[in-house]
């Protein structure tokens, strides 16, 4: 039976035990509901609990624990020579066992005596039911997937079986704990308390399982890599080597994918935070409560649009009008037109990561610039100062520090964007500080070297989790310290 | 005294009034200040128009196809030969061969000339083979009779036909040959030759040429990671914050939660595609390009959204509401979810709604689990390859055909368009349901 209908079935003896529970508690004190201790419901639900959480948990278990056994089986069961290969070898020929295995369930009975026959090889009838097996099929490999498949049948049914028993047995065994003094509700409680703190360490757990595998990912790379290459390396060439080629080695220097990545995000700030920052005061300051409702929003739309979409208006749109425009300028001022900005380039990255960029200084700088207090405001104005000096004298000083926040929250993400410049950045490795000239950043290197198909145990593309946990290190470390900034700065004015 | 008084009476009078404080310097100021505030707005503004200018300009004409309308003789002779109605015989025959044939009949073309027929024939989209090739497998009767049929044009037809293409330019310089525009002037102006509302824009797997290119995989694509992220962020989103927010002690645990999430909500999205790869994949072994892997990555990234939006809105229950349930007899729990949870849950929707809109524009991690896939046929299962929305645009945005680029920003347009049907959803919610106490 498959694990979906055994849970299925779960579910139904659960239903079932809530209503069994219910009508049960019920019955033992005549309806005389208030002798209960809980009210009924919960007892039928607590009949639940025992059924469905037991079971699924010897089911998820199972589940966890039996193809790794069941491989070791299979594996004990080959011939004493490939027992012996590498570790890499090894689980090569096991997954082109299990992909025989997959097949031959599929195989009718007439093609299996065309097989037994000779007339078809089994990598023909495999093929024919549409899996295909790399390489060649040797002799000892369909009497390992017959095993294969034994076991594996063997274990569903036992699965079943055991899963099944453990639902029954909660069942039962809830059923008779009933009585009108058990505090049902209290357990059910218990229960749902539970849930929620699992739930709520789901977070824990997805920052543990970025931390971790991108660590054991990059641990394979720094082996065959050493760090200090990868860090200090100012040359970026990973040489994709073709399949089997052993010489692959190729220099993987981080610096100038992080200049890259720098610049561009420089260049974006000196977009976003002016026209961000001015937006944000006029909103604060002058802006009357009509415009306000209006430009805001509005300003918003753009923090709303995916950045795919930005991607592509700087590849089709803000690209080559950039080279355009060039190309005329420097026809008028030199007489020789000559595209100076190429299309791909750091200034139509940063300018339209900066455009992305603006409604979040503007909103996060609008928070702040209203969170102080009026008094100072007022304190300012009463003595004679004009709004503006105003701001820039008074509000903007004691807004600093949240705004510098803010700032870092906003280069964070800068750094961390990838769609705009994977489509307007380029992809050429270099240093250079010529805005108008192609840079690339981390995140375009881990899309190039992840895209496509590719093995996992090439420096090529575990280089790709060296680089994000480094990009995840820098926009942590950002975002720790902007969080701080601003929590503290709440404080004084709370 | 008096001396002093004197003398500094002329000057007294006037120097208050006239002392120069620099008033028109600091109002001008004043002006430039505001000027600048204005100016910023105003350039935000323009930005954001530019960019859906640029994209409406360049997509609305994505949303009509160029079609030719040809009266298609399904000939016995060039369909099934043998007559045996074989379903080799039918799927192999040479069904372009028809749709040209037909188009020479309907341009009067000598059949013995050679080029010109080539060039007739270039017209119709490659996609008539599957299309006919259906029309005959559904109906093998059909064979033998004359049938009208709307063919799409290849792109270049269509590129020309919307004006896309400098047709001035000499003939060597562009794809259409002058022969091909003055045939496609002919059946434009006599009706064979129209615009007709593009459903395979909709409906269509991926092809590598433009004109029979749809969104419709990545449409079910998404909607398959909606649907998972919505059945597992929200209550996990949900659960999670009412223990933060209803029970949790406040000690150095919730603290250390508390800031997790609060930087989860602000790591790069590329990394939640390098975690995918590494668990969901590598060490789970589910399948690459699954939509499933998908919906569990964009969960993960969905999750601090729906975390904080879910925790604003229980905050913003008064606690007296809490303290009366608790002073009827309620236990916490039933407090919780009888009375507090209730009147947070417009909150909570729009929370998730806007969670969920984030999730549909993401394309970053999307593209390190494999989605980047040329799939042609509908996923039948989350397990099945598909592709997303925006991860489709990507691939379009990636190709050199000028026919792509309007395709791309065709398919913008649809993505931007669910994106606000789901934010105006969830303003519409929140103005309707959101209660000030």
């Amino acid at each position: 039976m498959s694990t979906a209908t055994t849970l299925l079935i779960i579910i139904c003896l659960g239903v079932i035990g809530y209503v069994a529970g219910r009508i049960r508690a019920g019955q033992l004190v005549q309806g005389a509901y208030s002798a209960l201790h809980s009210r009924p419901g919960y007892y039928g639900a607590f009949v639940l609990v025992w059924t469905i959480l037991p079971s699924a948990i010897v089911l998820a278990i199972w589940l966890a624990v039996s193809p790794a056994i069941i491989n070791n089986q299979v594996f004990h069961s080959l011939p004493q020579s490939i027992q012996d290969m590498s570790a890499a070898d090894r689980s090569l020929e096991l997954s082109k066992i299990n992909a025989i295995a997959g097949g031959l369930s599929d195989l009718t009975d007439e093609d299996r005596q065309k097989l037994e026959s000779g007339s078809i090889t089994m990598r023909e009838a495999l093929a024919d039911k549409g899996v295909a097996i790399a390489g060649e099929v040797d002799e000892y490999m369909p009497a390992a997937a017959e095993v294969y498949n034994g076991l594996s049948s063997a274990s569903a049914l036992y699965r079943t079986i055991l899963v099944l028993l453990v639902a029954v047995a909660g069942f039962v065994y809830a059923y008779y704990m009933i009585s009108p003094k058990m505090r049902a509700r209290n357990k059910v409680e218990r229960v749902i308390l539970g849930i929620l703190i699992v739930a709520s360490s789901i977070a824990i757990l997805t920052t543990v399982g970025i931390v971790w595998s991108m660590l054991s990912e990059t641990g394979r790379f720094f082996a065959s890599v050493p760090p200090h290459e990868f860090f200090f390396g100012t040359v970026w060439d990973p040489r994709f080597a073709a399949a089997g080629a052993e010489d692959s080695a190729g220099q993987f220097g981080l610096i100038p994918l992080l200049a890259g990545t720098l610049y561009i995000a420089f260049v974006a700030m000196a977009v976003a935070v002016p026209i961000g920052l001015f937006a944000a005061i006029y909103m604060a300051e002058y802006a009357s409560n009509h415009l306000r409702a209006i430009v805001k929003p509005l300003l918003e739309v753009l923090a709303g649009i995916p950045t795919i979409v930005y991607g592509f208006f700087a590849l089709v749109t803000v690209g080559p009008f950039l080279r355009d425009l060039s190309t005329q300028i420097s026809g008028i001022v030199t007489g020789n037109a000559f595209a100076f900005i190429q299309a791909q380039s750091v200034l139509t990255a940063g300018f339209v990561m900066g455009i992305m960029l603006i409604p979040f200084v503007s909103s996060l700088s609008d928070d702040i610039i209203t969170a102080v207090p009026r008094a100072m405001r007022d304190g300012s104005l009463g003595l004679g100062a004009t709004r503006s000096e105003t701001v820039k004298r008074v509000i903007f000083p004691a807004a600093l520090p949240g705004i510098v926040g803010a700032l870092l929250l906003t280069a964070s993400r800068a750094i961390g964007e990838t769609m705009i410049v994977v489509l307007a950045a380029g992809v050429a490795a270099r240093l250079t500080i010529n805005p108008f000239e192609p840079m690339t950043t981390v995140t375009v290197k881990i899309v190039n070297q992840l895209t496509g198909d590719l093995e996992f145990t090439s420096p090529q593309t575990l280089v790709a989790f060296a680089l994000g946990i480094t990009l995840f290190f820098i926009t942590l470390i950002l975002n720790f310290y902007a969080l701080y900034i601003v929590r503290k700065y709440r404080e004084q004015y709370e | 005294m008096t001396d002093t008084t004197a003398s500094a009476a002329p000057g007294a009078v006037e120097s208050p009034f006239k002392r120069d404080i620099g008033i028109k310097r600091r109002y001008a100021s004043e002006k430039r200040f505001q000027a600048y505030g204005l100016i910023a707005i105003f350039l935000g503004l323009i930005f954001l128009l530019l960019l859906l200018w640029s994209v409406v300009s360049k997509g609305y004409t994505a949303f009509e196809q160029t079609s030719i309308n040809l009266p298609i003789t399904f000939s016995q002779d060039i369909i099934d030969p043998k007559g045996d109605r074989s379903d080799t015989a039918l799927l192999m025959a040479n069904y372009p061969k028809l749709a040209t044939d037909a188009i020479v009949k309907v341009l009067g073309i000598n059949p013995d000339d050679k080029t010109a027929v080539r060039e007739a024939g270039q017209m119709i989209s490659a996609s008539s083979r599957t299309q006919l090739r259906d029309m005959v497998l559904s109906d093998p009767d059909i064979i033998g009779k004359t049938v009208s049929v709307w063919v799409l044009a290849t792109d270049k037809v269509d590129t020309a036909l919307k004006g896309q293409v400098d047709l001035s330019v000499d003939e060597s310089r562009r794809k259409i040959s002058d022969q091909q525009v003055q045939w496609m002037r002919e059946m434009k102006a006599d009706g064979a030759m129209k615009m007709r509302f593009n459903t395979g824009l909709f409906t269509n797997g991926a092809s590598s040429r433009a004109e029979s290119a749809g969104v419709g995989v990545a449409i079910i694509g998404s909607l398959y990671m909606m649907l998972i992220v919505l059945v597992l962020a929200l209550p996990i989103g949900v659960a999670a914050s009412i223990y933060l927010e209803e029970f949790a002690p406040k000690n150095r645990w919730a603290d250390i939660i508390e800031v997790n999430i609060n930087n989860l909500a602000a790591v790069p999205s590329i990394v939640f595609g390098l975690l995918g790869l590494a668990v969901f994949i590598n060490f789970a072994g589910l399948p690459r390009s699954a939509s499933l892997v998908g919906g569990l990555v964009l969960t993960l990234m969905t999750l601090p959204t729906i975390i904080i939006a879910t925790r604003a809105a229980l905050k913003a229950v008064p606690p007296s509401i809490r303290a009366a349930a608790l002073g009827l007899g309620a236990s916490k729990t039933q407090m919780v979810f009888h009375h507090v949870l209730p009147l947070a849950a417009p909150g909570i929707l729009t929370g998730t709604i806007i969670g969920l809109a984030q999730a549909l524009g993401e394309t970053a991690p999307l593209l390190l689990i494999g989605m980047v896939a040329f799939v042609v046929g509908y996923p039948a299962s989350p397990l099945d390859p598909a592709t997303a929305l925006p991860v489709q645009i990507y691939m379009w945005a990636n190709e050199a055909e000028r026919a792509f680029v309007e395709r791309t920003s065709g398919a913008i347009i649809i993505l931007l368009a669910f994106l606000a049907v789901m934010n105006i959803t969830a303003i519409i919610l929140r103005r309707r349901f959101e209660r000030r106490w």
